[in-house]
């Protein structure tokens, strides 16, 4: 991977001098660490609705984002071109939070790390392809749907993807860049009956080309899944209201890893002692049932990424092993601070925002239950497979997660639908109170977005069945 | 003509050359700074000058829409041309199209967008707002530990619009917001909570001291909270919380949301769909407003549209597009996703202020909640159920008794619009969405 093979030497003739100005004057009020993150973004989408195609967009997205640190002190500063007066001006505007006296000074380019690994090794990018073959998926998708019940009376199926380009330079000697593709396709669909109406919701995709949408991800899968959980809806009863067990399917439940644990252990809330899990490593957080890594690392992943977004390799990182916390999501910036290791983790939305400490694919191992027999073993309980969104208050520990397809246990039996329902808990606690771990893991379709600070950024999430001793469903029955 | 108008003017050449029959074109430009401290220390700080350009454009009814952060003549040259492509491969579409609102007309109201006062404001300066407002909630009580920082944002945008119909129009704005967040530590664990206060005008902000001691009061009376036992009571909803049940109005009463037969207000206008003491409006034109604009996203003029009055629901929202899907007016909501399409959004969409002061309301509980945070989305507006994480203080004899949290509220938006026994004299703009204080006569307590 040499530099001036990434696309800002080729097109847009960025030379090793302009990098070695840049950095030498965002330098020259005497930071201590300055980074470039060069980023060039390509996103398409298409929209299916009403049976037509309403709509297609595309979107490009230049610019370079310039940090320099001095202690624990951040300036930042972006140029939307990469035209060389702008980036200087980005890169004095950035060295302004250094109050030191100018150190100037030359500073080399280092020869590029050699980046073997390519975790998403596709032949195609979809972005290349014809519009053609991508608005053949979404309509595949609308027959599906349609075709599944007649009481399906809107489907709405969107199609994006996104090709993404960046190069990375630190004055420590690091110069990556990588080149990031991501896919994702969504069906929504709305069921009515008698006046009563409800909506489903699937989606899939990942680090890959058209190719990933075939089995679980088939067009046709993803619609007849959509279909089949508003149809279900119609029938839901009201949710129960109060504590009870919960069992929680496996995937994308793995929602609750994120919300209960993953934020609270991104390392800039730890270094600064807001976060409810703060100097708890090497203590015990969770059942000994529970082993939960994040992991950049693996192939065609919507969380994975061969660099994280300061350019250093992701990794696979235990966060808790059998109930112990074993350490923190670091980006550069936490990991000096607090003297402990990189973990790859440092991400960003894009060249206008600084890196910050985020998530990539958070699951829990496997364990030896078998699914049917934690099922079996609930008196009366919740089972819950599908989510929405999540929320966490990583100061008090509390979370959320809302249930949008989730059913009653009774005696050890699936019995009636429930309509959606909040779950709340409390990240230190609820990890202790699992008291069986499926073997039957299972990471999500690809369709994760996580928010932190007004950053977005695509993550996964994964989980085998597992059962929760206690958890307050958020229903409407007492 | 600005530089702005001057770019969007080519870009709408450039796409009437390339077989365009209509198409609409949104530049915007942010000369943006933020600044974030943190226990008395400058943690980041943050400037930049960003641009970027929104295409729509329409090849008879078929149309495609697009986006660039770069607006070099050559890389604009080459979108246009591609969109229109773009274009030519979607699908007819009856209702696509510019609306024919969407003419240039002199004499826009001027609606004191912006403020000059704020460019004579040094960074320095901008810097000790955020510091003034950290260290006022720092020395508010001792029990205030921590902190997650203060934030100062300002932003001066410019926004040109062009199209087809001879549209060429632009205009300045400014805003600034102020953000506190404070932790307060006991020995049952630490709690945090925020106050802030946005405004285009700087004389609308409230004081930074006055931010950060309201942000500590906010934190240390959650000191100690607990869970509760499952109940059905009465609900108070503080003015930050009482705005995101008017998000979810929003939602339901935005015109994509009704042709979609995705809300829980389809076929509703000229019905009773809340209680008779609510009325809401989405006043685009009010002075200085943080979601006022003389035109919208798509060059339609804005206006004040009346959504609901005295419980009866009168209008949905429209763009250009959905008006013709449903046979309505446009009324000026047109507002532009990130990849250049036309969505609707609010501008400033507000419940107005009743006749009770905030501690009347708490004082006529007998046992009930008033809620200060609300987390997590689940809220579904096909068919109004809610269900939601809640944070707050139990109420009982009409006196705050202790904090609560871990516990969730739940109920049916429809009914609890229908179930709004009183509203609050304290309407408290900090955005474009705003409520004051409200009580919902039920809703189902989950906890213990």
């Amino acid at each position: 991977m040499e530099l001036n093979k990434s696309i800002f030497f080729q097109r847009y003739n960025l030379t090793i001098a302009d990098i070695e100005t840049y950095l030498s004057e965002a330098l020259s009020r005497g930071g201590d660490y300055t980074d470039l993150y060069f980023e060039y973004r390509i996103n398409h989408s298409i929209v299916l609705e009403e049976q037509i195609i309403k709509s297609a967009t595309k979107s490009l997205s230049l610019g370079v984002g310039v940090r320099v640190i001095s202690g624990e002190k951040t300036g930042y500063a972006y140029s939307d071109d990469l035209n060389r007066e702008n980036v200087i001006k980005a890169a004095r505007t950035a060295a302004f939070i250094a109050n030191a006296s100018s150190q100037g000074g030359k500073i080399g380019v280092p020869a590029p790390l050699d980046q073997e690994r390519n975790l998403y090794p596709i032949h195609v990018f979809p972005a290349e392809l014809e519009i053609a073959q991508k608005i053949a998926l979404l309509q595949e998708a609308d027959r599906a749907a349609r075709v599944f019940d007649s009481r399906i009376k809107q489907v709405q199926a969107s199609y994006a993807d996104e090709t993404k380009h960046v190069l990375i330079v630190t004055s420590e000697g690091n110069a990556v860049w990588d080149l990031q593709p991501l896919v994702r396709l969504n069906v929504m669909c709305i069921a009515e009956e008698g006046g009563r109406r409800q909506s489903g919701y699937q989606g899939g995709g990942g680090r890959q080309g058209l190719d990933i949408f075939a089995g679980d991800l088939d067009p046709k899968a993803i619609a007849r899944e959509s279909a089949r959980q508003a149809i279900l809806q119609l029938g839901a009863v009201d949710a129960p209201a109060g504590p009870m067990e919960v069992v929680l399917g496996p995937g994308w439940p793995g929602i609750l890893l994120h919300e209960a644990i993953g934020h609270g252990l991104e390392a800039d809330f730890n270094r600064k002692k807001t976060s409810a899990f703060a100097g708890l490593v090497g203590q015990k957080v969770a059942s000994e049932l529970c082993t939960v890594v994040d992991d950049g690392t693996i192939p065609f992943r919507r969380g994975s990424l061969n660099m994280d977004d300061e350019g250093n390799p992701t990794h696979q990182t235990v966060l808790i092993e059998k109930g112990i916390l074993r350490g923190y999501l670091q980006d550069r910036l936490s990991s000096k601070l607090m003297k402990l290791p990189l973990t790859g983790n440092g991400r960003r939305q894009s060249y206008d925002h600084i890196p910050i400490p985020r998530m990539t694919n958070t699951f829990m191992m496997a364990g030896d239950s078998a699914p049917e027999d934690i099922i079996k073993s609930v008196k009366k309980g919740l089972y819950a497979v599908q989510f929405g969104g999540g929320q966490v208050d990583i100061t008090s520990g509390k979370f959320v997660f809302s249930a949008s397809e989730a059913y009653l246990i009774d005696d050890g039996h699936i019995t009636a639908p429930v309509k959606g329902a909040t779950l709340i808990g409390d990240g230190p606690t609820v990890l202790r109170r699992v008291t069986a771990v499926g073997s039957d893991l299972k990471l999500d379709h690809g369709i994760g977005i996580c928010g932190k600070d007004g950053q977005t950024i695509p993550v996964g999430v994964g989980l085998p069945t597992i059962k929760i001793r206690e958890i307050t469903v958020g229903g409407t029955e007492k | 003509m600005s530089d702005l108008q001057t770019t969007a003017r080519d870009v709408i050449e450039r796409a009437k050359k390339d077989g365009a029959t209509a198409a609409d074109v949104l530049i915007r430009e942010d000369d943006s700074f933020s600044v974030t401290v943190r226990m008395g220390e400058v943690e980041t700080l943050k400037q930049a000058i960003s641009r970027s350009l929104m295409l729509r454009v329409f090849v008879g009814k078929r149309t495609a829409a697009s986006h660039t952060s770069d607006l070099t003549p050559s890389v604009l040259q080459g979108l246009v041309d591609e969109t229109v492509e773009m274009a030519r491969l979607t699908s007819e579409d009856d209702s696509a199209g510019l609306s024919e609102h969407a003419v240039y007309r002199n004499g826009f109201p001027d609606l004191q967008l912006i403020d000059p006062s704020w460019e004579a404001v040094t960074p320095a300066e901008r810097i000790d707002f955020a510091m003034r407002s950290e260290a006022a909630a720092l020395s508010a009580d001792k029990s205030i530990t921590n902190s997650e920082g203060a934030s100062f944002d300002y932003a001066r945008t410019q926004v040109a619009l062009a199209n087809t119909l001879g549209f060429n129009g632009s205009y300045q704005a400014s805003s600034a917001g102020l953000y506190c967040v404070p932790i307060a530590q006991s020995s049952e664990g630490m709690q945090r909570d925020h106050w802030m206060s946005a405004a285009r005008h700087r004389n609308r902000m409230e004081s930074p001291e006055d931010i950060g001691r309201k942000a500590a009061q906010r934190a240390l009376r959650r000191l100690g909270a607990r869970k509760i036992p499952t109940a059905e009571v009465p609900i108070v909803f503080d003015p930050l919380t009482a705005r995101s049940l008017l998000g979810h109005l929003f939602e339901a009463i935005s015109g994509s949301a009704i042709y979609r037969r995705s809300s829980f207000l389809i076929d509703q206008i000229g019905q009773k769909v809340a209680a008779e003491n609510i009325t809401v409006v989405d006043d685009a034109l009010m002075p200085a407003g943080l979601g006022s604009s003389p035109f919208d996203d798509e060059g339609v003029p804005t206006r004040v549209t009346p959504i609901i009055e005295d419980g009866v629901l009168r209008n949905y929202l429209h763009t250009a597009y959905t008006a013709r899907k449903l046979g309505s007016q446009p009324t000026g909501n047109g507002s532009r996703t990130a990849a250049g399409a036309v969505t609707i959004g609010p501008t400033n969409f507000y419940l107005k202020p009743g006749k009770y002061m905030p501690d009347e309301i708490i004082r006529s509980i007998k046992r009930g909640l008033y809620v200060v945070e609300l987390i997590g989305f689940g809220v579904n507006t096909v068919t109004g159920d809610y269900s939601r994480g809640a944070v707050g203080i139990w109420v009982e004899n009409g006196e705050f008794v202790h904090p609560v949290q871990e516990v969730t509220i739940a109920g049916n938006l429809r009914e609890m619009f229908d179930n709004i026994e009183m509203v609050g004299s304290d309407l408290t703009f900090l955005g474009s969405i705003a409520a004051p204080t409200l009580k919902i006569g039920k809703m189902v307590i989950s906890g213990e």
